[in-house]
């Protein structure tokens, strides 16, 4: 949202066949979204720095080997990408399958059932099953807040909460520990989340998560409805010069 | 009468099994309601909860199973299903993905015997009572994780949904017997 300086280039490019124009510094994924041209996505939210974690927004590249996050690439003068083939379309039922094995998301009695990202993405790719063997792993709960709660069974590591807790909050009580799939979300140094002192209770954690591993206490299967317009609104108003 | 078995013999075949579930997936089966009478018209049922035989037949057309598989009972007609069929829906959550029975599987066995029949109990019982208490005899011996159908047979059409819905079990159905491999994720999706 940084205002249009002499610096900002008009650049074109490609998309799906479609020409189009944009300024410098902005990413496909934002001029493909811009012009109603679908990429899914997990980790990105408006508002947020980038993460490209997820890796759901891959795309190809003409004259480039390798696939590229769509929401981490700048767009570049006489530029084609290519946004959904065959190739993307298997990573991407790949990537969202194999979340679906690595914790325990079970659907049908999860509080964000009907209202989660991951299982929205589910249904948007068409996974009908998953074909990795699921790992069935033994995950914290962390109760200890009065009225937030962490479900580490359902959690994607997406990283939304820890980069809201500390980009819009200012608090940075949450971060992520350990490497791979052993990767949790934690507060402070690894205590339980009612015990925080930097926690400011906001909950802006709880309405980034894209799924039900952050929620409110006290509420039922399918209960659980998250808001994310504040974020951009609360960006804007950090970078409007008063 | 005459006629009505000659056509009967003409009819698909469709069998439905319940393995580890809840039965929500048969009772949303039921909630075809009326449509139960048209599927009569059009298939026959050779083996359900819901009809009197109690071996699987020889030979089906389509069957539809619901549940994880459990036990090594559930294992046994898993295979069973799958040598006298010739297509295989899973139907539902539980035989999908394993849902709530594989809740089971992030403890060991023996610490979910211990919760049930030893920590629960009113008097403690004794290391040669526990043995005797325990479920390894008589019922199905639990399989040391609960898991979806297609870990262990090969299955041609999921179904998910908790339950799938009354109108995606007729959508799949029809679809099928018009002679077509239906879309499942058109009509249907994880939880609900």
């Amino acid at each position: 949202m940084s205002a249009v300086t002499s610096t900002t280039q008009s650049i074109t490019l490609t998309i799906d066949d479609k020409a189009i124009s944009c300024r410098s510094g902005e990413t496909i994924l934002q001029v493909a979204r811009e012009n109603n041209i679908d990429i899914p996505t997990l980790c990105y939210l408006e508002g947020l720095t980038v993460w490209g974690g997820c890796r759901l927004c891959m795309v190809e590249i003409a004259a480039s080997p390798k696939l590229h996050a769509a929401c981490a690439t700048e767009c570049t003068e006489g530029m084609t990408v290519r946004t959904t083939s065959p190739r993307l379309k298997q990573y991407r039922k790949m990537i969202v399958e194999m979340l679906f094995a690595e914790r325990n998301h079970v659907c049908s009695v999860c509080v964000s059932n009907g209202h989660c990202e991951l299982q929205n993405m589910a249904t948007k790719l068409e996974i009908d099953h998953v074909r990795f063997p699921y790992r069935f792993p033994r995950m914290e709960v962390d109760n200890s807040h009065d009225y937030m709660r962490l479900d580490q069974n359902r959690c994607i590591l997406c990283a939304r909460c820890v980069r809201v807790c500390g980009e819009i909050e200012g608090a940075h009580t949450k971060d992520v520990k350990g490497r791979g799939v052993l990767s949790a979300i934690i507060h402070d140094l690894d205590e339980p989340w009612g015990d925080s002192q930097t926690c400011t209770g906001c909950g802006k954690c709880v309405n980034v998560c894209p799924t039900g591993a952050l929620t409110h206490r006290g509420t039922a299967v399918g209960e659980m409805t998250k808001k994310t317009e504040f974020l951009p609104y609360l960006t804007l108003m950090r970078e409007v010069k008063l | 009468m005459t006629t009505t078995t000659t056509a009967t013999t003409t009819r698909p075949t469709v069998a439905t099994v319940w393995l580890d579930g809840c039965s929500g997936c048969h009772m949303s089966l039921m909630d075809l309601d009326e449509r139960l009478i048209t599927l009569a018209g059009l298939v026959d049922i050779l083996h359900s909860p819901v009809v009197d035989p109690k071996e699987f037949p020889q030979s089906v057309d389509v069957t539809l199973v619901e549940g994880a598989v459990s036990s090594e009972e559930d294992l046994h007609k898993a295979n069973v299903i799958r040598a006298h069929s010739k297509f295989v829906i899973a139907l539902g959550d539980c035989a999908v993905t394993g849902n709530v029975p594989a809740m089971r599987n992030y403890w060991d066995r023996s610490d979910l015997f211990d919760r049930a029949y030893v920590e629960n109990a009113q008097e403690p019982p004794t290391a040669e009572e526990r043995k005797a208490i325990l479920p390894l005899t008589v019922v199905p011996p639990l399989r040391p994780r609960a898991t979806p159908l297609h870990e262990v047979i090969k299955v041609d059409l999921y179904l998910p949904g908790c339950p799938p819905p009354a109108d995606a079990i007729w959508f799949v159905l029809t679809e099928f017997l018009a002679g077509r491999v239906p879309n499942a994720m058109s009509v249907s999706r994880f939880g609900k």
